[in-house]
C-alpha cells in the first residue's frame, strides 16, 4: 500500500475540508463509542477482564517464540502448512506461490488488515489473479479504489449517497433504475453478486484474529459470515496472520474474545466467531483441501525487550481510535499507512520508520482516552510520548518546532528567568488586555485567535497566586 | 517460488528475531511455564451472569439470541421438533424443504409427522432455502451457538442456505464459553478440534453503510434455534 503518512499534515488539511468524510465521521460518538459503553455497562466484570486479557497477553509475549512453536506443531499435526514470513515481500511470495501452484485465477478475501500491510491485493492482481475482497466494507472500498479508512470499519469515511453512486458506477450490468436508496438495498445486492465470487473462488484469503497454541487453530472473528464462505468454499484457504496473535489456550481465548467485540462494535459478541484447524478431513463433505498460514514478523520481533513490547499485546478491535478527537476530527487516511489513529500513532513508526511516520505520534491531544478504553491497556500516549522523544533526540520534528522547543527548555531549565520572564509577560498582557478582557489576535498565536479570542491574562502567574495563597495572603 | 530450504530459512529467521528480542528479559523455567500452562487448563475470571442456575441460563441464552435478531423456540420433547420447525417455515413463508448432514440424532427424529416437510441429506448447495444444524454446545453468556464442522453438520449447511435452523437438546446448554470447550474437548480429545468449529450468535449481518444495521449479509437472513426438553 502506499504510503502517506510523511504528508500528515496536508492529508489532515484536506480532510479538514471535506464535507462528505466529517457527515460520515459525525455519527462516530453515538455509533461505535456509545455502544461500547453500553456493552461495558452490561458487563460488570468489563473492567476487571481488561486486567485478565493484558496479563494473558504479557505471559504470552514473554514466551512467545515457545508459544508460537507449541501453536506450529498442533497446527501441523492438523494437517496446515505453516509458512514463516520475516518481511512483507516474503508474505507476498508465499501467497502468490500458493495461488500459482493451485492454478488460482479468483481469490475471494475476507478483511485482513495484515494483507494491507503487505500490499496483497496489488502484489496478486499484478500477477493476473482477480482479487475480490468479500467484507462488505472493504468491497466498497475496493471498488472505489481506496484502502480501508479504520480497521475494523473500513468504510466508515462513506455516506449512503457516495455508496449509492459506486454500486451504479461499478455494476453496470444491473438496471439503471433500480431502487438503491436504503442500506437494505445495498447491502442485497453485494451479498448476490458476491455469492458468485464464493462459488467460483479458487483460493480464498482470510486474516486471523487469534492463533490457539493448544489446538493449532487460528480464529476469525465476523459479523457478515463473509469470511467462512471465503474459506469454506474455495479449495484454498490461506490464512495471512502475525505473530503477535497466538495465544496459549481456549481459556485464554475465551478472556479475549470477552472483551473484543465489546470494545469494538459494542456486540456482546460477534455474529461469527471460527476455529479453523487444518484442512478438510476425510469424512469431510466439505471445506477447503489445503489450509495455509502465512506468519508475518516484519518488524514486530524488533519491538519485543524494547518499551514498545507493549503494543503488542493488540487486539485490533479500533477502540482507540472511535475514541480519539484527532481521528474523529480528520479520519482515518490522513493518518497515510494502514494502521490509523492512536494504535496507528504508535505501530506504523516502528512498522515502517520514524523518517515516514514521525509526524503521527506529534498527533495528539494526550487527552488519555484511547488508553482509558483500551482492552488490554496499552499505554498508548506514553508510547506516543516515547516517539517524541526519539524524533527530537534524532534530529526531527521541524526546524521551527527544534526551536521553540530549544527557546522554552532555556527557560524551564533556570527557573528563576523563567518565572521573572512569566511575571513580566503575563503583567504585560494582563495590561494590555485589560480593557476588553480578552485579545482578537496577537503575535505568534494565530492558530489560536484565527478561531476564537484568547482571554487576557488578570496579571499575575500561577506560581504568584500559589505562593500567596500559601503564606495565605488574601487576593 | 519457495523451495523447502529457504521456507526452513525463514523458518529459523523469525523464530531467532523473536528469541533475540526476548533475550534479556527471559529467566529460567520458560519452557515448563509454557507446558504447564498449556496443559493445565488454566481458568480466568468468568462472568458472573453464566454462573446461574439452569432456567436461569435458559432465560439469559434466549434473551440474548433475541437482541441479536434470532428467533428462540421450544421444543417439549424430540417428537416436537419436525412440527415447530414446519411451523416456524410456514410462518416465515419459507419453503418446507430442509438440508441437512449426517447428524445421527437428528436422522433418528420422526420426521414422517411432517410429511410436507423435505429433508435432504448432505451438504448444501447454493440452491438450498434451508440448513438444519445440531449443536454441540448452547453458551447462554452471550446466546451463542457452537457448531462442529464435520459430515454430521458441514459448514455449507451452516453458511450457505438464507434461513438457518439450529436444534440445541436443553441439557447441552453451558452458561460461559469455557464449559462448551470443555465439551469439545472430551469429544475430540485434549488439543484437537474439527476442522471447523463454529460459534454463531445471530442472523449475520453488517453496519459498513453508513453505520446502519443490516441483518442478512453474506450468511443466513434469518436464525432460528429450537430448544428442545
Amino acid at each position: 500500500m502506499d504510503v502517506t503518512a510523511h504528508a500528515f499534515k496536508s492529508n489532515v488539511k484536506a480532510a479538514l475540508k471535506d464535507a462528505q468524510l466529517q457527515r460520515a465521521l459525525a455519527g462516530l460518538p453515538t455509533g461505535l463509542v456509545a455502544q461500547r459503553a453500553a456493552a461495558k455497562a452490561r458487563l460488570p466484570e468489563f473492567e476487571a477482564l481488561r486486567d485478565v486479557g493484558r496479563d494473558i497477553k504479557n505471559h504470552t509475549l514473554a514466551h512467545l517464540d515457545l508459544y508460537l512453536e507449541a501453536w506450529e506443531r498442533n497446527a501441523i499435526a492438523a494437517g496446515a502448512k505453516v509458512h514463516w514470513a520475516p518481511t512483507a515481500a516474503d508474505a507476498r511470495d508465499i501467497i502468490s506461490g500458493i495461488c500459482r501452484d493451485a492454478n488460482a485465477r479468483l481469490v475471494t478475501k475476507g478483511k485482513s488488515m495484515v494483507s494491507e500491510e503487505i500490499g496483497l491485493n496489488a502484489h496478486l492482481e499484478k500477477s493476473g489473479l482477480e482479487v475480490v475482497e468479500t467484507d462488505l466494507g472493504e468491497y466498497l472500498v475496493q471498488i472505489r479504489h481506496e484502502t480501508p479508512s479504520h480497521i475494523i470499519a473500513p468504510a466508515i469515511h462513506l455516506t449512503e449517497g457516495q455508496i449509492e453512486a459506486d454500486f451504479r458506477r461499478h455494476h453496470t450490468h444491473l438496471p439503471k433504475d433500480r431502487p438503491l436508496d436504503e442500506p437494505v438495498k445495498i447491502v442485497s445486492e453485494a451479498r448476490d453478486i458476491l455469492r458468485e465470487k464464493f462459488i467460483k473462488a479458487d483460493v480464498g484469503i482470510t486474516g486471523a484474529n487469534f492463533l490457539v497454541a493448544e489446538t493449532g487453530s487460528s480464529i476469525i472473528v465476523t459479523n457478515e459470515g463473509n469470511g467462512d464462505l471465503t474459506q469454506s468454499l474455495a479449495r484454498v484457504h490461506v490464512v495471512i496472520t502475525s505473530i503477535d496473535k497466538v495465544v496459549p489456550t481456549l481459556e485464554d481465548v475465551s478472556t479475549l474474545l470477552r472483551l473484543l467485540a465489546r470494545s469494538a462494535t459494542g456486540q456482546d459478541f460477534s455474529v461469527y466467531t471460527t476455529f479453523s484447524t487444518g484442512p478438510r478431513r476425510a469424512a469431510d463433505p466439505d471445506g477447503p483441501a489445503e489450509y495455509h498460514v502465512v506468519v508475518l514478523d516484519n518488524g514486530r520481533s524488533a519491538l519485543l525487550g524494547t518499551s514498545f513490547q507493549e503494543v503488542l499485546r493488540c487486539i485490533r478491535c479500533g477502540a482507540c481510535m472511535n475514541h480519539c478527537p484527532v481521528y474523529g476530527a480528520v479520519g482515518g487516511h490522513a493518518y497515510g499507512w494502514v494502521y490509523p489513529g492512536p494504535i496507528g500513532a504508535v505501530l506504523n513508526p516502528a512498522l515502517i520508520g520514524l523518517g515516514e511516520a514521525g509526524d503521527l505520534p506529534n498527533a495528539s491531544t494526550f487527552c488519555g482516552r484511547c488508553e482509558s478504553v483500551c482492552p488490554m491497556k496499552i499505554p498508548l500516549p506514553g508510547l506516543m510520548r516515547e516517539w517524541r522523544m526519539r524524533e527530537f533526540a534524532t534530529g526531527g520534528g521541524g526546524r521551527l518546532a527544534r526551536m521553540a522547543i530549544g527557546v522554552w527548555s532555556y527557560f524551564a531549565r533556570r527557573p528563576r528567568l523563567y518565572h521573572a520572564v512569566a511575571r513580566l509577560g503575563i503583567a504585560g498582557l494582563g495590561a494590555l488586555g485589560r480593557t476588553r478582557g480578552s485579545f482578537r489576535s496577537l503575535p505568534l498565536s494565530g492558530g489560536w485567535t484565527r478561531h476564537r479570542d484568547l482571554a487576557a491574562p488578570q496579571g499575575r502567574t500561577f506560581q504568584q497566586l500559589w505562593a500567596e495563597s500559601r503564606q495565605g495572603v488574601p487576593r | 517460488m519457495s523451495t523447502p530450504g529457504n521456507e526452513a530459512g525463514r523458518r529459523a529467521k523469525v523464530l531467532g528475531a523473536v528469541r533475540s528480542g526476548l533475550g534479556k528479559q527471559r529467566g529460567a523455567g520458560a519452557r515448563e511455564a509454557v507446558e504447564v500452562r498449556l496443559q493445565g487448563q488454566l481458568r480466568h475470571l468468568i462472568p458472573g451472569r453464566s454462573r446461574q442456575d439452569s432456567e436461569h441460563l435458559k432465560a439469559l441464552f434466549a434473551e440474548q439470541l433475541r437482541g441479536g435478531s434470532a428467533t428462540v423456540l421450544d421444543a417439549a420433547s424430540e417428537d416436537d421438533v419436525p412440527r415447530v420447525i414446519a411451523a416456524y417455515l410456514r410462518g416465515q413463508n419459507q419453503p418446507l424443504a430442509v438440508r441437512c448432514g449426517d447428524d445421527a440424532w437428528l436422522r433418528s427424529l420422526d420426521w414422517s409427522k411432517e410429511p410436507a416437510l423435505v429433508v435432504s441429506n448432505g451438504r448444501a448447495d447454493p440452491a438450498d432455502a434451508v440448513g438444519l444444524t445440531h449443536a454441540v454446545a448452547g453458551i447462554a453468556e452471550t446466546g451463542t451457538l457452537m457448531l462442529a464442522s464435520g459430515p454430521e453438520n458441514p459448514v455449507t449447511v451452516t453458511f450457505l442456505p438464507e434461513t438457518s435452523i439450529v436444534v440445541l437438546r436443553k441439557s447441552d446448554l453451558v452458561g460461559p464459553y469455557e464449559a462448551a470447550f470443555d465439551r469439545v474437548r472430551e469429544r475430540y480429545g485434549r488439543g484437537m478440534m474439527p476442522r471447523t468449529l463454529n460459534l454463531v450468535s445471530g442472523p449475520s449481518r453488517t453496519a459498513d453503510v453508513g453505520g446502519r444495521l443490516v441483518t442478512g449479509a453474506h450468511g443466513p437472513r434469518r436464525f432460528c434455534v429450537v430448544v428442545v426438553g
